[in-house]
């Protein structure tokens, strides 16, 4: 099968599965955003995901593309490793025009992937998990809360400090991740010329920033209300 | 007078693929800035020889930027840090009174080190006998414009054409990957009426040789199109990934 056995295949795969997982990201985003104007819509859109049979479907297939892009990740990234060989330059200068992020990609994708395991536990676990289990109420902090009170989540661990920090630091490492992941992806599939080139690298860089910033605002927000 | 400069060369000296290598250093004095980086080294071997010991063993031919021949990886850069030029066209100009040049080979699982600073790069010709040619036997030189190119296509395609086979990609790219190569010779022909007959049988065969060879997956770093000293361009890339997928959904 050429989508394994061929350099071009497994990219293809990473591809991809990279540019549905940055679709999923700008559907989080957009949500996210809902509860800063108003948190009972944003609850209206944690209650339609809950434990409901689509919501499953769609977090199944979420949980897919994860998991191939991270295998996919890692496979590719042994690989290459080892064509690289066990000898290393004794001096190493960064060319021109090379991003940062390009040459750190698994690097950002296992920070990346630290930051999800804590989010799926925070959330995820007392929210849809909790509902497949049958759990009408879960504790958060001191309190008991309906799982499917999204911004009560929300406000109860971005009230603290060293969450959001944490947040914001996976939110940077996701924005460097986009940087790269997307226009490669783009060039991968191969829809690329020297005119798109410049395009789609400033493309790039706008939707990494705008899913910055969506995720940003949101847990700043709820920050600064707390204070209040 | 010229202006001379003395120099500290830290150089990979390595006796056999099996053998292990070791930084040897050399003091330079007295080159002049005018000499090319590789007169330097026939100096430095020059030296050595007079002094009976081994000379230094680098690649080299035409020492005109054409034949791909040299190579060296001059202080972190393929080709050295003098932009859009071989080794051989590298001034000692570049650098400056009393610096420590690091000089070592290409490393890449692909190009394993036969001695000092030679690489063996006959895994690239592999490449090209698996699909690098067009098979059909056209005679003599057909007349000019009998078969009209456009322009843009022909610029593109002489652009591709100027990959040389030196090798610097692989030794630029962290992935050890050889696609920027395989994709500026894709290029040359798919881009050409001549050889767009075979592009997807031949952007199979070249690249499935590159996989077997061992070179990494390409993750577009661009360290490749950076270091590249005649400025190939990765949209070839794209262009082979493009030329690849189809005609693997055609099949």
């Amino acid at each position: 099968m050429w989508l394994l056995n061929s350099s071009i295949g497994r990219k293809l795969i990473m591809s991809i599965s990279g540019i549905f997982l940055i679709l999923f990201l700008l559907f989080h985003m957009s949500m996210n955003v809902a509860a800063v104007f108003s948190e009972e819509a944003y609850n209206t859109i944690c209650e339609f995901l809950g434990a409901n049979w689509y919501a499953v479907v769609g977090t199944l297939v979420l949980a897919a593309g994860f998991i191939i892009h991270i295998i996919y990740g890692l496979w590719l990234t042994l690989q290459n490793r080892k064509a690289r060989g066990n000898d290393r330059y004794a001096v190493n200068a960064t060319p021109k025009g090379v991003e940062w992020s390009s040459q750190n990609m698994f690097v950002l994708g296992i920070v990346i992937l630290g930051f999800i395991v804590l989010h799926l536990s925070q959330f995820w676990y007392k929210m849809m998990f909790a509902e497949l289990t049958g759990n009408v109420s879960v504790t958060l902090g001191d309190t008991f809360v309906s799982p499917a009170d999204g911004a009560a989540f929300i406000k109860y661990y971005f009230s603290n400090i060293v969450f959001v920090i944490l947040y914001l630091i996976w939110y940077v490492a996701i924005w460097f991740h986009l940087t790269h992941g997307f226009w490669s992806a783009i060039q991968t599939i191969g829809w690329n010329n020297r005119i798109w080139m410049n395009r789609w690298k400033c493309i790039s860089n706008i939707f990494a920033t705008i899913i910055f910033l969506g995720f940003a605002i949101v847990t700043i927000t709820f920050y600064i209300k707390s204070l209040a | 007078m010229d202006k001379t400069i003395n120099i500290t060369l830290k150089v990979w000296r390595q006796r056999g693929p099996q053998e292990k290598g070791a930084f040897q250093t050399y003091q330079l004095e007295g080159i002049s800035v005018d000499s090319s980086f590789l007169e330097m080294l026939d100096i430095l071997n020059e030296k050595l020889i007079n002094e009976g010991q081994e000379p230094v063993v680098f690649d080299h031919d035409c020492r005109e930027g054409i034949c791909g021949m040299c190579s060296l990886y001059v202080n972190g850069h393929p080709h050295g840090p003098d932009e859009d030029v071989t080794t051989c066209q590298l001034h000692m100009r570049k650098f400056h009174d009393g610096e420590t040049i690091t000089i070592e080979p290409w490393r890449s699982a692909g190009f394993p080190v036969i001695r000092d600073l030679m690489v063996d790069r006959s895994a690239f010709d592999k490449i090209m006998q698996a699909g690098g040619y067009v098979s059909v036997n056209t005679g003599g030189v057909p007349d000019a414009n009998s078969i009209p190119i456009p322009k843009p296509d022909a610029d593109e395609a002489m652009e591709s054409a100027s990959c040389i086979g030196c090798g610097a990609c692989v030794a630029a790219c962290k992935n050890g990957s050889a696609m920027l190569f395989v994709s500026a010779k894709v290029s040359q022909f798919a881009l050409l009426p001549q050889g767009r007959v075979e592009a997807a049988r031949r952007a199979k065969a070249m690249l499935a040789k590159m996989d077997e060879l061992g070179f990494g997956n390409c993750t577009n770093t661009g360290a490749c199109e950076a270091e590249c000293p005649k400025n190939v361009s990765i949209t070839n890339i794209a262009r082979l990934n493009r030329q690849f997928i189809s005609a693997k959904l055609k099949d």
